[in-house]
């Protein structure tokens, strides 16, 4: 095997590479590196950004050469947040494998299981038979998670640019939302709520007049938002006219979402290759020319407003198309229906007691494809949907067998983090952290 | 219940009893043997002595249809013709082609991978602008061919998708780059080289991305095992996920 191709080496001893002057940087000792760094010996400074910067959305790292304040090269180091997502995946069954995609983007666990959901029943070849409530319930969740995952966005990004109001205000109103996931699917973050098949339960009753407060809400908070940010001049000048990155440089990076659509281009794969039945709600994808910091600031903002605007309808529809939220396969569908017990969610009795009391061949039915899984046919399958970050791709490869034979998460903050040096590069150091705020990228995601 | 995918109609005439050319369906290697993963005598049902062997490569015939599985020519046919016109080796640069699940995907061989990423990318009638990254696969049975790294395209100016399949054997597990042709390659080159050990010829940097750099082997290869320690729940001791009954 490979391994003989390694030799050991301790990565702790003394670096032999280290060129010039080291100073740790420990807190309190800002003085004492000033001073060291001041006589002038060394016309380059190499900063390390990270891995615990609060500013790079979790762990990532930056390696940014400097001259004076301009950054003239920048290095980009990822993967302490890798927690090996898709090689677990290969060890349970398909089912169980949406309880562990959706922690990978964990601002957008909706997005990740709807992908995988839609990877696996496309390898199935039941697309066409996910019933309509289903389709309806992913697509509000879906649309209230990229309100929340913005929410963030535009939250964090106020608090790194030196706004901490923007930042509660975003927090707070992620929050109504993540309590509508709670009423909903009984967890804030990392629901596995998405099922293949389906979703794992009908709305619970009151959950529509919920969602109607928070429609009734919304659009006034985000206009309070857009009152704190869109005009402020502080805002202003330091988005506007930063990180730039046209469209070449997007199609060349692979770059999608929100930073594609501030180049003036329409495409969204909720408008282009539509899923889940996108094609039959009715709202606009906003774009802008400017493909700076600003110029994806307001896409963001004009997102929310036409998630609002899917929302709506969804919850219109749900109000008059009935059915059953799960496919009425025996074989790929859960075998039972949950119910709120006194100890939280689980198994309604009225399907224990059928399997325990009075029919044997649903007992097996219920044990085999719960503790088995079903089988999914051979092949392979790439879907993609369009999550907050961009194109959200998963390509599911099965052997035949009850567990994924490999899942590949294709992460738009994997692939969008890449322009980082592209929009860092040339301008000042205080823009590196504009441009990776718009970027949004996510550590979960980028590492899974 | 007969499929409608060409990939999956094969498997199921394969796998029906009796089957229909016993000959054949024998020279195909072992996938896997059993049916619950003991290896001990734990097993009593009689299955563990199940052999499991590997559905058949399949190549599609014209005409390839669309993504909706039309019988009749549609737009997976326009990508194919567009690509033969422009490649004067098609048939030495392409494999095999297979249209599956709406699908379409090329299996390039892989000297010939450039020059096809190249072409798809620049054709006007192609014009695969977006590369959606590389995934790599590991098929320890597939002799000669064990590793695959699987790419998927984007064309915006058409709306249409498309999948190349490279395969190389573990031995010589080299693949050239597409980064000079798909910048936004790097990265998930890096990836595919970190997890599966495909070595990718021409690569500016190829390192370890995700996992440290003094890193040992290559998780993601079937060969390299999952790990884990048992664990006691309510008095019972779990053993680690990859030595649980398994119902492959």
């Amino acid at each position: 095997m490979s391994s003989t191709k390694y030799t050991e080496y301790d990565a702790y001893a003394a670096d032999e590479a280290a060129e010039g002057r080291v100073f740790d940087v420990n807190g309190q000792d800002w003085d004492k590196v000033v001073a060291g760094a001041e006589d002038g010996s060394d016309e380059r400074l190499v900063v390390n950004m990270g891995p615990q910067h609060p500013s790079t959305h979790g762990v990532l790292r930056l390696v940014l050469t400097l001259d004076g304040e301009t950054v003239n090269d920048c290095r980009v180091g990822i993967g302490y947040l890798h927690t090996g997502i898709e090689k677990n995946m290969e060890f349970r069954t398909w089912t169980q494998g949406v309880t562990f995609c959706t922690r990978m983007d964990y601002l957008a666990p909706l997005f990740n299981e709807t992908a995988y959901c839609l990877g696996v029943e496309k390898l199935l070849g039941i697309t066409d038979r996910i019933p309509e409530r289903a389709q309806i319930i992913r697509v509000m969740m879906m649309e209230l998670n990229r309100i929340s995952s913005h929410l963030v966005a535009i939250a964090t990004f106020g608090l790194e640019l030196g706004a901490t109001t923007v930042m509660l205000n975003g927090f707070i109103e992620r929050e109504y939302t993540l309590d509508l996931f709670e009423e909903i699917a009984g967890l804030r973050m990392n629901m596995a709520y998405v099922r293949p098949g389906g979703v794992a339960q009908d709305l619970p009753s009151g959950a529509l007049g919920k969602v109607r407060e928070y429609l009734d809400r919304m659009p006034k908070r985000i206009a309070a938002l857009r009152k704190l940010m869109d005009e402020n001049p502080v805002f202003l000048a330091r988005t506007r006219d930063v990180a730039y990155l046209d469209l070449t440089g997007c199609m060349a990076l692979g770059v999608t979402g929100p930073v594609l659509r501030a180049t003036g281009i329409p495409w969204d794969l909720r408008k282009s290759q539509p899923y889940c039945g996108y094609e039959t709600y009715d709202f606009d994808v906003p774009t802008q020319e400017s493909a700076d910091v600003y110029g994806r600031y307001l896409v963001r903002m004009a997102e929310m407003e036409e998630s609002l605007k899917i929302v709506e309808q969804c919850a219109e529809r749900l109000r008059t198309v009935d059915g059953p939220v799960m496919i009425e396969d025996k074989k790929i569908g859960w075998p039972a229906k949950l119910a709120i017990g006194a100890d939280g969610m689980g198994n309604s009795p009225r399907h224990i007691a059928h399997i325990m009391g009075t029919s044997m061949e649903a007992l097996i039915h219920h044990f085999k494809l719960v503790t088995e899984g079903f089988r999914v046919p051979a092949g392979q399958a790439y879907a993609a949907i369009e999550s907050p970050r961009g194109e959200l791709g998963v390509h599911v490869v099965s052997d035949g067998g009850t567990r994924p034979y490999r899942v590949h998460f294709r992460d738009p903050s994997f692939t969008n983090l890449q322009a980082a040096p592209a929009m860092a590069e040339g301008g000042m150091i205080a823009d590196v952290i504009a441009a990776v705020a718009s970027i949004d990228p996510v550590m979960g995601g980028v590492d899974r | 219940m007969t499929s409608q995918n060409p990939e999956q109609r094969a498997e199921q005439a394969a796998d029906r009893l009796p089957a229909r050319d016993p000959e054949d369906r024998r020279e195909q290697p072992v996938a896997r043997t059993g049916m619950f993963g003991a290896k001990t005598t734990g097993d009593t049902s009689g299955y563990g002595r199940l052999v499991i062997r590997q559905r058949p490569k399949t190549a599609s015939e014209r005409p390839f249809g669309g993504p909706d599985g039309a019988a009749e020519p549609g737009p997976f046919d326009a990508v194919a013709d567009a690509l033969e016109r422009a490649l004067p080796d098609f048939g030495a640069a392409v494999e095999r082609v297979v249209v599956d699940r709406g699908e379409l995907t090329f299996h390039v061989r892989r000297e010939h991978l450039v020059e096809v990423a190249r072409t798809m990318r620049d054709r006007p009638d192609l014009r695969f602008e977006l590369c959606s990254g590389v995934s790599g696969v590991h098929y320890p049975e597939d002799a000669g061919a064990e590793l695959h790294a699987v790419y998927h395209l984007l064309s915006i100016t058409h709306n249409r998708r498309v999948r190349l399949e490279v395969s190389c054997p573990d031995a010589d597990p080299r693949i050239p780059s597409v980064v000079a042709v798909y910048p936004t390659n790097n990265w998930h080159e890096r990836e595919t080289y970190d997890f599966f050990g495909i070595v990718f010829d021409g690569h500016p940097a190829l390192t370890r991305i995700e996992m440290p750099d003094d890193w040992v082997g290559h998780p993601q290869r079937k060969d390299y095992p999952l790990g884990g320690i048992p664990v006691e729940y309510r008095g019972a001791e779990i053993p680690p996920p990859d030595e649980r009954r398994s119902y492959l």
